[in-house]
């Protein structure tokens, strides 16, 4: 796997691109959730994961071989996805009064689960439920939830990617978490 | 009671997986006789857990597509070379065919300069090598992007490459004549001399 994204790295700092659309591949289902969870909005965290995997790829030569590719692609998602969050004007999307559908399709593709109609229901008011907590989340207690939640990361890569001591991540998901509790830990 | 604050960091750096076990230890403890830390405990836990089981949303399938529709241009070097590596027999084939024709073409074209052979008993005019009245050359004459007058006496073959000769009434070559303007005509003398050459 290691190996495998080094080879495409090399090729890709030669200016080979078929091999960028590999690691695209690779990577996109993270890095998207990843914005997503950041930016709360479909529309938003497609524009937000296209763009962090442009940056990557122009900044390619940049990179240093010594932190995981991840961490690295990590790192521009979120710092991206804050300086979105900070420019963020309140404006609506269409497709946002009917979030909710969004999570009916992935669970309706879901045979295995056999969930009763109600059961859905609920489900999704819960997934919108979690959505709108992390939303209410200050950006930098946000980030550190995410990616040790979101995109199950260890204290020493959230650190590394958010370029911060592991004593400041600890504060930061201690504080987090205690923000979340006081929206979802009654239900 | 008022629990004290390091109960709440504890119970913190458990959901971290860092806690130390004497920690733990008085953890667990302290939860079986309080019920306000119990509740708080329980309820970050389910909050955890809420956030854990968030589902995921997949990226629109075309997203790959898009972004690479948006990146700048490749350099050109890398699109033919990856051509290259993938056509590997079209391209030994036109390597040879490139190699050949271009060292023919370049052997050719090559040395636009005049050149003569022999500097003997001959009379060199701009590009024109005269081999005067009553003189004797030995030996044969190689004329290159020149004209050769002979007016004497030539002891063995002519040869005009991109020019001509003039082979006066008076003039006597022992040898063959030859003059060569074609490419093809070319290829042949130098498969000719290299033939003579293996043989003698």
């Amino acid at each position: 796997m290691d190996m495998f994204v080094k080879k495409r790295i090399k090729a890709i700092q030669k200016g080979d691109q078929n091999a960028y659309a590999e690691i695209v591949e690779l990577y996109k289902d993270k890095v998207y959730r990843l914005c997503y969870r950041m930016l709360g909005n479909r529309h938003e965290a497609e524009d937000a994961a296209q763009e962090a995997f442009i940056r990557a790829y122009v900044n390619i030569d940049t990179y240093n071989p010594t932190m995981k590719f991840s961490s690295w692609l990590y790192r521009i998602a979120t710092n991206l996805s804050i300086d979105k969050l900070r420019k963020k004007k309140p404006d609506v999307y269409l497709d946002e009064e009917v979030r909710g559908t969004e999570g009916l399709t992935v669970y309706s593709q879901l045979p295995a689960k056999e969930a009763s109609p109600e059961d859905t229901v609920e489900s999704l008011e819960l997934q919108e439920t979690v959505q709108q907590a992390i939303e209410k989340l200050p950006e930098k207690y946000r980030s550190v939830i995410v990616l040790k939640y979101i995109e199950d990361l260890s204290l020493q890569e959230i650190s590394e990617i958010l370029d911060l001591p592991i004593g400041t991540v600890k504060t930061r998901i201690h504080r987090g978490r205690e923000a979340l509790r006081k929206h979802l830990g009654h239900l | 009671m008022k629990c004290p604050d390091k109960i709440i960091e504890w119970m913190h750096d458990y959901l971290d997986g860092d806690i130390v076990p004497d920690h733990e230890k008085a953890l667990r403890e302290h939860l079986q006789h309080c019920p306000e830390c119990s509740h708080h405990f329980n309820s970050l836990k389910k909050t955890v857990a809420f956030i854990q089981h968030a589902s995921h949303l997949a990226p629109p399938s075309d997203f790959t597509k898009n972004v690479m529709a948006k990146l700048p241009k490749e350099k050109k070097r890398v699109r033919i070379g990856r051509w290259l590596k993938n056509h590997p027999f079209i391209t030994a084939a036109s390597l040879f065919v490139a190699l050949t024709v271009g060292s023919l073409f370049t052997t050719w074209n090559q040395g636009q300069q005049f050149s003569v052979s022999t500097r003997e008993n001959v009379v060199i005019q701009g590009h024109t090598v005269i081999v005067p009245k009553g003189k004797t050359v030995d030996g044969d004459i190689v004329v290159r992007n020149g004209t050769i007058k002979i007016e004497g006496k030539v002891n063995g073959n002519v040869t005009v490459i991109h020019g001509e000769k003039y082979l006066a009434s008076a003039g006597q070559v022992t040898g063959e004549v030859e003059e060569i303007n074609e490419v093809f005509d070319w290829v042949w003398y130098n498969i000719k001399s290299v033939v003579k050459d293996l043989f003698e």
